[in-house]
Order: C-alpha cells, then structure tokens, then sequence
C-alpha cells in the first residue's frame, strides 16, 4: 500500500532477488518470499500461543487450588453450624441479663417501697441503695448493644463468605456439602444449651429416676 | 421558675430494662407522669397524638427510627420543635454528638451514666429543681 511501510526482511529478501535476477524478479519467488515469511509468523504466533496456554494452565491450576481450599474450610458448614450457634448464643446471653438485670431491678423497687415506710435517715439510705443499683443495671443496655454489633459482625462474614463459595462456583459447594464435620469439634461438649435444646433439672431427675 | 415536677415526660428506648430504669430514676427526681416508647416512630406518634409533654428523654440507636430522626422530626415540626429533648445513649463519638446538637438536641448524656448526670442534664434544659 503506498505510503505504507515494507517489512525489512521482505524488502532484503526482494532486493535481493531483484539483484539476482538482473533488474527482473519472477512471480514463484516472490510467492515463495511470502510463504517463508507466512511460515516465519506462524511460528512466531505458535509460541506466544504455547506461552500463553502455560500461562493460562497455570491459572487454572491456581484456581482449582483455591477452591479446594475454601471447599476444606468448609463453609457451609460455617455458615450453618458455627455463625449460627455464635449468634443464638449471643442471643441467649443478652436474654439472660435481661432477665438477671429485671430481677435485680425488680429486688432495688423493693428496697425503695420499703424506703418508703421508714424514718428520713434510713429511707434516704435505702433510696440510695437502689439508685446505685438503677445506674449499675445501664450495663444491660451497653452489653446489648455491643453484643448487637458483633451479631452483625457475624452476618457480614456469613455474606462474605457466601459470596465467595458463589464466586468459586458449584464445584466449591458441593465438595462443601460432602464434607464431614471434624472430629475435633465433635468430640467437645455445647454447654451451656440454649432454651430450646435444653433440658431442665427436673427432667434430668426424672431420666435418673427411672420416670423419663 | 420553678420546674413543674407534674410535667409528663416521655422516655424512648428500645430495651425494656432502660426504659425501667430512666422511669425510677425520673421517680426519685419527682417526675411521676412518665410514659414510655420503643422507637422513634411510636414515640412520634404519642408526641403528634396530642399530649403534652414537657421532656423528651431519647434513646439514639433504636429501628426503625432511630433518636436522631426523632430529634429532627420534633424540630421540624411548628407545634413540637420547642420541646425539650435530651439524647440519652451509648454513641459518645465526637461527631454524633456534633450531629445531634446541630439537629437541636437540649442536651445529651453517655450511658452509661448515674442518677446525678441525669439530674444535672435535666436542670440543665428545664431549670434548677
């Protein structure tokens, strides 16, 4: 194309036919100029591309390698057993101070009636009691709170791992959902349970009394 | 002038137990009208039903509205936006605070806090009692 630049090898290759031929340069050598250099560029090619496959064989590798590994984590499991246990029991233990805390708070609105029926001195006294133990019952309402936060927390790592079993793809999930529980985890014990897989003292007596 | 001890004040938070606590603490101070509310949302609906109140004492992190969106409710509206309104809550950031005063809060106490805080915080909006 005029204007255009010739590849160098080419315009050697032609000069040089040119030369050969006296000023004259038949159409079967050129085309074989063209076949050698057509030759030329597809071996040229053919390496970028074998390159280019280790390169990409290697990726693969890499990425069955990752998924073996979030798959050994088990997240599923994760996601079922440990988020969910860690925020039912963080639950349960916000449950628990509330009920402790009502009690406690319930036993301080005793102290103030009885406050109520005594001589200044001791009425003043006892009032006082209870105030310390209103203003010490606030720690109900902070432990909450935090406790909240790291509820949250745990939904955050629940999504985020989620979300990496779902970029890793099917294979990832189902090597998760043919994974065991580790035996390590098995062998220790829950306690304290939570409301609902508890049992309570007198059930307990009645197992070892024969009457369960 | 004096603080009218027979005012009604409405306390707002989301856990029963502060809730409990604010209503005896309000008791030994000589405040015994005091109702109570669970969020933002309920609690303007008893401040626009009508009833007088001369306090608000206001949780922050409360769903589905929380304090802060309460407080600039109350201001926003003609017949609310004098009330007195102290922020009680666990949020102590700098810039919580800065965004509560600027949205017109009368004061504003970090729990967890004591009898005497409540007190002077209270003095402080409704005058010395």
């Amino acid at each position: 194309m005029p204007g255009e630049e010739i590849d160098p090898e080419l315009a050697r290759r032609l000069r040089a036919l040119h030369q050969e031929g006296g000023g004259f340069v038949r159409i079967e050598q050129i085309a074989g100029v063209i076949g050698e250099l057509l030759e030329r560029i597809r071996e040229e090619h053919s390496r970028q591309e074998v390159f280019l496959y280790r390169e990409l064989g290697g990726l693969s590798e890499y990425i069955k390698a990752i998924k073996a590994e979030i798959a050994a984590l088990r997240p599923y499991e994760i996601q079922n057993h440990y988020l969910q246990v860690a925020s039912d029991e963080l639950d349960a233990i916000v449950d628990a101070t509330e009920a402790a805390t009502h009690a406690i708070l319930g036993a301080a609105e005793e102290i103030e009636d009885i406050a109520g029926r005594l001589d200044d001195m001791e009425a003043v006294r006892l009032t006082e009691i209870a105030t310390r133990v209103y203003e010490a019952c606030t720690f109900q309402d902070i432990t909450g709170q935090r406790i909240g936060k790291v509820v949250r927390a745990l939904k955050v790592i629940e999504e985020r791992v989620m979300t990496l079993v779902a970029a890793f793809g099917p294979g990832v999930e189902e090597r998760a959902e043919r994974g065991e529980a580790s035996a390590g985890a098995a062998e220790l014990l829950n306690g304290p349970q939570l409301g609902g897989d508890a049992s309570r003292q007198d059930e307990i007596d009645a197992l070892f009394s024969g009457n369960g | 002038m004096a603080v009218d001890r027979d005012m009604s004040v409405l306390i707002v938070d989301d856990y029963k137990t502060m809730l409990r606590i604010l209503r005896n603490l309000l008791k030994q101070l000589g405040f015994n009208n005091v109702d109570e509310a669970v969020d933002g949302g309920s609690a303007l609906q008893v401040l626009r039903s009508g009833a007088s109140y001369g306090l608000v004492i206001s949780d922050w992190n409360m769903e589905p509205m929380n304090g802060l969106q309460l407080l600039k409710e109350v201001r926003s509206d003609p017949k609310l936006r004098s009330m007195p309104f102290i922020m009680v809550t666990a949020e102590s950031k700098s810039e919580n605070v800065i965004a509560a005063k600027q949205a017109g809060v009368s004061n504003y106490i970090v729990k967890p806090f004591n009898a005497a805080t409540l007190k002077a915080k209270m003095a402080s909006v409704l005058g010395e009692f």
